[in-house]
């Protein structure tokens, strides 16, 4: 007989995403992701500057205040068809691609590596056989014996003292954990280390976004850091050889751990490559552009119709009329008055709450569409756009961790097995170490133009009388985002966000079709639906990111999830 | 041995007295003039991001809004012994908060031995730029008790020029 559970709250703060499952015979048949919050955010921007847009964007959210600010810039730039200095590209794309690897790496490391480590379990590893197997496995010279014995002995100071702390939440010794007590001592290992590395590569974020933790040097036509070689006070040679020393200590740590760590639990969890495919519409947009205007990019991005990337479209430039005429947002089953599919810039913002009602309204998340189909958007989509547009670097580095996996689960594994839960966490590994070329590419272009003698960083926007629509769109961690703003006689008249857990959390379309989310937990295994382990690996695949806007601290410790069984 | 401290505002502006702690430090910023010991930090909502800022802090001040029983507009300020743990379920990337910042500076070892909450309890959460007067009150109230705290500590703090 079937029974439903909810997982609600999903977040510290109750009511941002809640998830929905019906099981049967220890499967999800159905499933309903409800965004249980409504922010209206967009409202405020009304009637502002476009010019200050982006200082306000950037506080929608913890995560990816650096994204929305980008997205911000470029829409009121495309509205107003200004083009950015090739300075201030640069100088933006290497915050791009260093915010980029930053989450990439906590992503893994620190919100969802413990879906699939066992950390109570690494207490009974022996450090001797897990530094064997990590040199086993690469060349990276911080998994010795030494080292991972320390990290078991912090482990087990932090045990015997009862406090747990960032493990205290996990689903220690569930059925679905298969890593050995070896195995979980080097991730376990591999934790601690990237907690080092990413405040690293934090770093190369707060010297470009001037020092504190919200970037402060955007600006609509630019950036707003003077180039002076001989300055003290501006972005000097000698900070620009300083960020490269940054740039340089992170890649050991994507490329030697990162990748093969992933690699590992892929080939462990092998049967976790048929669960969590779920929509295989792919979207991603090029980012990273090198002119101007915004018409060549070193990263691709486009559209993958029902995971056949024989059929990727490119999208090809910030004008893109298909990408501008694709997108449109549904309210079918979303707490919003009416029923439509509008493009952003003609919505309306009217709530209308009502129940959870499983074939009605449930849902405070729109629904988007590309072309009128749901799409996943994220790292694999990305990197199967990439894949598919003859990208050298993502293909590199997608065969080599898929030999990896090949040669550890001792079968061969091919680019279809990222269309799952644990392609996804394999797809943000690959786009993490194609970011870090990037970015080491985006340092040297901008060493080279600053040597040419160009200093200038700022084009003075100008706003004409009358109505000016643009679309500024960047692929964030998470994938797409795009801000659509329409501009009237110089202030914001409207303004919409569709980020990328909209696409991947949003609810049944007009259609009916279900979003992402919900099609991806469609099939999951249920061991214990007390402990629905497997729904929360295949919702953290996809760095869901919904909580975005409330950050009260309660002083009592509290429950978080509460799970409840209806049968 | 001299004190280094950090004050860090958190919480989102964009959600009327969510803000607070970040109203808060904009307020020190504004009205004082602070020794090179103090660093004043508008946090957001951020969370792991901030760690490098704890590091070598003898003293962190924690300015947020806090969930309480106490009336709306209170202020709340305690010594945190341990720091706070919820982290019994984690979800979403946003659960590495604030609490999640200060466990892994503990389990880094570089977590400021002293801790002290400067907390607002919160009337208005809703969507908007501005805040309640009540909790205006409150950041008033809470910039003089920081203000207070630090001249306790033997920190000169001056007024800024207008």
């Amino acid at each position: 007989m079937a029974k439903r559970i909810v997982v609600d709250p999903i977040t510290r703060i109750e009511g941002h995403l809640r998830i929905d499952c019906e099981i049967d015979n220890g499967r999800v048949t159905k499933a309903w992701s409800s965004g249980q919050m409504w922010r209206g955010i967009e409202l405020i921007l009304q009637g502002r500057d476009p010019r200050d847009a982006w200082v306000f964007t950037q506080r929608i959210c913890g995560v990816c205040t650096t994204v929305h600010a980008i997205a911000s810039v470029r829409a009121v730039e495309n509205a107003l068809n200004l083009e950015v200095p090739l300075n201030a590209q640069y100088i933006r794309n290497m915050i791009i691609s260093a915010h980029g690897i930053f989450d990439h790496i906590v992503h893994f490391y620190h919100l969802s590596a413990l879906d699939w480590v066992d950390i109570v379990s690494a207490l009974k590893g022996s450090p001797k056989g897990a530094a064997a197997l990590g040199q086993q496995l690469s060349p990276w010279p911080r998994n010795s014996e030494q080292e991972i014995k320390a990290v078991q002995e912090r482990l087990k100071g932090l045990v015997g003292s009862g406090q747990l702390g960032v493990f205290a939440s996990g689903y220690w010794g569930h059925p679905a954990m298969k890593l050995s007590p070896d195995v979980n001592l080097l991730a376990a290992t591999h934790y601690f280390q990237a907690l080092e590395y990413q405040r690293q590569i934090n770093k190369v974020v707060a010297i470009l976004g001037s020092k504190t933790p919200h970037i402060q040097n955007l600006a609509v036509g630019g950036v707003a850091n003077p180039i002076n070689p001989d300055s003290q006070s501006t972005l000097t040679i000698e900070r620009l050889y300083h960020i490269k020393t940054l740039i340089d200590e992170i890649g050991d740590f994507i490329k030697n751990v990162y990748m093969v760590d992933v690699a590992a639990i892929g080939a462990f969890y092998a049967d976790w490559t048929q669960y969590g495919a779920g929509v295989t519409n792919y979207l991603s947009v090029p980012d990273l552009p090198l002119d101007t205007k915004g018409t060549t990019f070193a990263l691709p991005g486009g559209y993958i119709d029902d995971g056949n990337v024989g059929t990727f479209k490119p999208i090809t430039s910030f004008n893109d009329e298909g990408f501008k005429q694709g997108v449109k947002e549904g309210i079918k089953h979303s707490w919003y008055k009416g029923d439509w599919d509008r493009h952003p810039w003609e919505e309306e913002t009217v709530p209308q709450h009502t129940e959870f009602q499983d074939n009605g309204k449930y849902s405070w998340v729109k629904s988007p569409t590309f072309n009128g189909k749901p799409a996943q958007v994220g790292p694999l989509a990305n990197v199967l756009c990439m894949y598919a547009a003859g990208h050298g670097p993502t293909k590199i580095y997608t065969d080599g961790l898929l030999q990896t996996v090949s040669k550890l689960a001792g079968a061969t594994v091919g680019i279809s097995a990222l269309h799952s839960t644990i392609g996804r966490h394999a797809a943000r590994a690959v786009r993490c170490a194609v970011l870090h070329d990037s970015l080491l590419g985006q340092w040297q272009a901008l060493m080279d133009n600053i040597g040419k003698g160009d200093y200038t960083t700022f084009n003075q926007p100008v706003f004409p009388k009358g109505e000016q629509r643009g679309v500024g769109f960047h692929e964030a961690p998470r994938g797409v985002l795009s801000h659509w703003v329409v501009i009237q006689d110089g202030t914001i008249k409207n303004y919409q966000c569709v980020v990328p857990s909209t696409w991947n959390a949003g609810p049944r379309n007009s259609k009916d079709a279900p979003g992402p989310y919900e099609a991806s937990l469609v099939g999951n295994p249920v061991a214990d639906p007390e402990k629905p382990l497997e729904v929360l690996r295949t919702v953290h695949s996809f760095d869901p990111c919904l909580a975005c806007a409330i950050h009260l601290l309660d002083p009592k410790s509290r429950e978080i999830v509460t799970v409840r069984t209806m049968i | 041995m001299s004190h280094s401290i950090l004050v860090l505002g958190v919480g989102n502006v964009l959600l009327a007295d969510e803000g607070a702690g970040v109203r808060a430090v904009e307020q020190l910023q504004l009205q004082y003039l602070f020794p090179p010991q103090v660093e004043l930090i508008d946090g957001g909502t951020m969370g792991l991001d901030l760690l490098g800022y704890l590091d070598d802090k003898t003293h962190l001040f924690i300015v947020d809004a806090i969930v309480s029983t106490q009336p709306p507009g209170s202020v709340v300020i305690e010594k945190l012994l341990d720091p706070p743990a919820y982290f019994r379920q984690k979800i979403s990337p946003h659960q590495i908060g604030l609490s999640e910042l200060l466990a892994v500076a503990a389990m880094q070892d570089c977590l400021p031995p002293s801790i002290t909450l400067f907390g607002i309890v919160p009337l208005d959460l809703s969507t908007g730029m501005g805040m309640s007067p009540e909790v205006e009150a409150a950041v008033d109230r809470v910039v003089l008790a920081v203000v207070k705290e630090l001249g306790r500590m033997g920190v000169k703090v001056g007024a800024a020029s207008r």
